[in-house]
């Protein structure tokens, strides 16, 4: 809705805009302040009216070369500047340059007496010299309403007010006019009537003992804008408002996908690890390991080269780098290089706008490739679950736009509950790890679960997390019909196998070595019985060979018989050969 | 407010004389309110101050840049410069009594 209206309002610019350079704001009203027309300013005490106006003016100075005139009613010059130079304006020189023009009016009434008809013509006419001596096309009055402390005759101011508004309407000129919050109306003295294209409201609000500073703009006259409440806050650098639908669902996507540092569970992550740009949900109990896998997701993006900004809720920068030297894992070198910064800060320091604020400062400063929050579960202290989750919200698409790959830790606390409480959060995430603890045999030990891992095959298994003083290991944990063993029972469950292993082993060996034997006397058997087999053949030859001697014997002696004789032998040993002599038998 | 005029008569009635009064008027442009006022603070002089008494007329529309001077808002307004301490009436003047309070000058008779 309030990105139809951001979207459609500036293209086709229905009403002109003036945009005021203030952070956030120009985007809930679209394009800036209506052009040309006074808009009113309204709040209470400390709710930044005035910085409001004046960064409106000074922007409009610098930024985008329109001079301004500030007509101040409460403070003076000397208060204005000095106020105004604490945020890092130099409001002096601008004047020097004539970019800017302060005029402070004051009126003590107690000095004043009324004699017959006046009109507040002086005022046009200071006003009008301001406008023309520096060419201003933009004017704040701050605060109008103290013309009613200052001036006895209120008929006649207020109908100068509505006069004014349309001489200032008439100049060209785009003012803010602040007022005081009323009781019953936007403003103590019903300023809003004579104000009637665009009003905001600011409200300064202590929530739980924390509080924030509010900007809503309750109308702007021919334009769609956010109605909704927008946090904002007072940095070093001016007003910044936070508006949540600032950013739409329409970054870029990147298909490069970046090592987490421990191979292992890039393995789990299809191989390769996250994609660039997304975002990393880490939840686990405490002292899972959560800032050791964070540290070395920095440090793996360190060694590509890439800047890494580490923002530390829990612990001291120092204290971070002393305990990952533990695992082995050497922080210093790369703080020194200007490859890892940390912001350390405590969650109950300030609300979590300013936190948000503070790191958006620090994410545009340092323009890192990766950025690690750990845990945003702190960050949940500093306010209610809505505002939360609509901060991380905002941070989540703030880096997605900026394709910064990020790593948020989770503190959950213990149980299986944690997967709904997060489960708000996770939605917002693309890769949910989880840290667990598995208790047993007297003895904790870490597990490591992907939980999801948008738009890429990723394991579905449980992995061992051991840290020892050389970093990280993921190992298998044991999955058996005892179900999943970690740590020393793990370790036993191995030996058992391996000591089974080696029976069977054994076992095999014993097994091979008496069937060789068997196989080795079968052998044997053969042998023996071929060379008997063998033997056989020859008596059986040799019988034959005996036999074939004998009747040959008995051929020749036949033959000699037969000559003996002298038969006709030899005519039947030519014919019929020894056939005749044997038929004649 | 009263009391406090009560205070300065007896102080004032004697010095008065001695002194010259210096008074501006701020006026934009040539208005008949502005004509008005010019006439009713010319005359309460003179039947107050005769002699005594110089009244500078400064046009906003030729001097923009005077009115920021005495915080001028309101116009037509007089100021008394001297005596001091300054003093500030608003308005044509039509109203004498409340002129004469503003000037500090109803004492004078």
């Amino acid at each position: 809705m309030k990105n139809n209206g951001h979207k459609s309002t500036s293209p086709t610019a229905g009403l002109p805009k003036c945009p005021t350079g203030i952070q956030g704001l120009d985007e809930i009203t679209g394009g800036g302040l209506p052009r040309g027309r006074p808009t009113l300013v309204c709040g209470g005490t400390g709710c930044g009216k005035t910085l409001l106006a004046a960064e409106f003016l000074v922007r409009g100075a610098v930024q985008f070369g329109e001079p301004g005139v500030f007509m101040a009613f409460e403070e003076t010059e000397a208060e204005l500047k000095a106020n105004v130079a604490s945020l890092g304006f130099d409001l002096a020189g601008l004047i020097r340059r004539k970019k800017i023009a302060i005029d402070y009016v004051h009126i003590e009434r107690s000095e004043v007496q009324e004699s017959g008809e006046y009109d507040l013509e002086g005022l046009f006419v200071r006003l009008n010299h301001a406008i023309d001596s520096i060419g201003a096309r933009r004017v704040v009055l701050d605060t109008l309403e103290a013309l009613f402390a200052s001036l006895p005759n209120e008929a006649i101011l207020r109908a100068e007010l509505r006069r004014l508004f349309r001489w200032l309407k008439d100049k060209g000129v785009t003012a803010v006019i602040t007022a005081e919050r009323g009781r019953d109306q936007l403003t103590r003295h019903g300023l809003e009537e004579y104000v009637s294209d665009c009003v905001i409201l600011l409200d300064h609000r202590v929530n739980e003992q924390i509080a924030t500073r509010h900007l809503r703009v309750v109308k702007y006259r021919g334009a769609l804008h956010g109605t909704n409440e927008f946090p904002f806050l007072i940095g070093d650098e001016g007003i910044s408002v936070l508006p949540i639908t600032s950013l739409g669902l329409n970054h870029k996507i990147s298909v490069e996908r970046i090592a987490t540092g421990i191979p292992r569970l890039d393995a789990m992550l299809g191989g390769r690890g996250f994609f660039r740009g997304s975002s990393i949900l880490l939840t686990g109990t405490p002292g899972t390991g959560k800032t050791i896998v964070a540290a070395n997701f920095a440090q793996a993006a360190c060694r590509r080269g890439e800047r890494t900004l580490f923002f530390s809720f829990e612990e001291s920068p120092n204290q971070i780098i002393r305990n990952m030297h533990s695992i082995g894992l050497r922080l210093e070198p790369l703080v020194k290089r200007g490859l890892l910064r940390f912001h350390a800060a405590r969650p109950s320091l300030y609300g979590l706008e300013m936190h948000l604020a503070t790191m958006f400062k620090e994410i545009a400063a340092f323009q890192p490739h990766v950025v690690i929050v750990d845990p945003i579960t702190s960050l949940m202290d500093a306010g209610t679950a809505s505002e939360c989750r609509a901060m991380v919200t905002r941070l989540v698409d703030y880096l997605k736009a900026g394709q910064v790959t990020t790593l948020f830790t989770s503190l959950t606390q213990a149980g299986h509950a944690l997967q709904q409480s997060e489960a708000s959060m996770s939605s917002l995430m693309d890769s949910w790890l989880l840290l667990q603890d598995f208790e047993g045999n007297g003895e904790r030990n870490r597990v490591l679960y992907v939980l999801k891992a948008r738009g890429m095959a990723h394991s579905n298994q449980i992995r061992e997390f051991l840290i020892s003083d050389r970093g990280i290991d993921l190992v298998d944990a044991y999955i058996g019909p005892s179900g999943v063993l970690t740590g020393a029972a793990r370790v036993a469950q191995t030996a058992r196998e391996k000591a089974e292993a080696l029976a069977s082993q054994q076992e095999a060996a014993r097994r091979q070595r008496e069937l060789k034997r068997k196989r080795a006397a079968l052998e044997q058997q053969i042998t023996g019985l071929r060379s008997e087999h063998e033997a056989s053949a020859e008596e059986l030859r040799q019988i034959d060979e005996q036999v074939g001697r004998q009747t040959r014997l008995l051929t020749t002696e036949r033959t000699e018989l037969g000559r003996l004789r002298q038969a006709d032998i030899s005519v039947a040993a030519s014919t019929r050969g020894n056939s005749k002599p044997k038929s004649k038998r | 407010m009263k009391t406090k005029t009560a205070g300065r008569r007896s102080s004032g009635s004697h010095c008065r004389p001695a002194k010259l009064w210096q008074l501006r008027l701020y006026l934009v442009g040539q208005t008949p309110k502005s004509l008005m006022a010019f006439a009713n603070l010319k005359k309460i002089c003179e039947s107050h101050l005769k002699g005594h008494y110089r009244i500078t007329v400064i046009d906003l529309v030729k001097q923009p840049q005077l009115a920021k001077g005495d915080q001028i808002l309101a116009i037509p307004t007089v100021v008394r410069k001297l005596p001091k301490p300054v003093r500030t009436i608003l308005g044509n003047l039509s109203d004498t009594d409340h002129l004469l309070v503003g000037l500090d000058l109803r004492a004078v008779d």
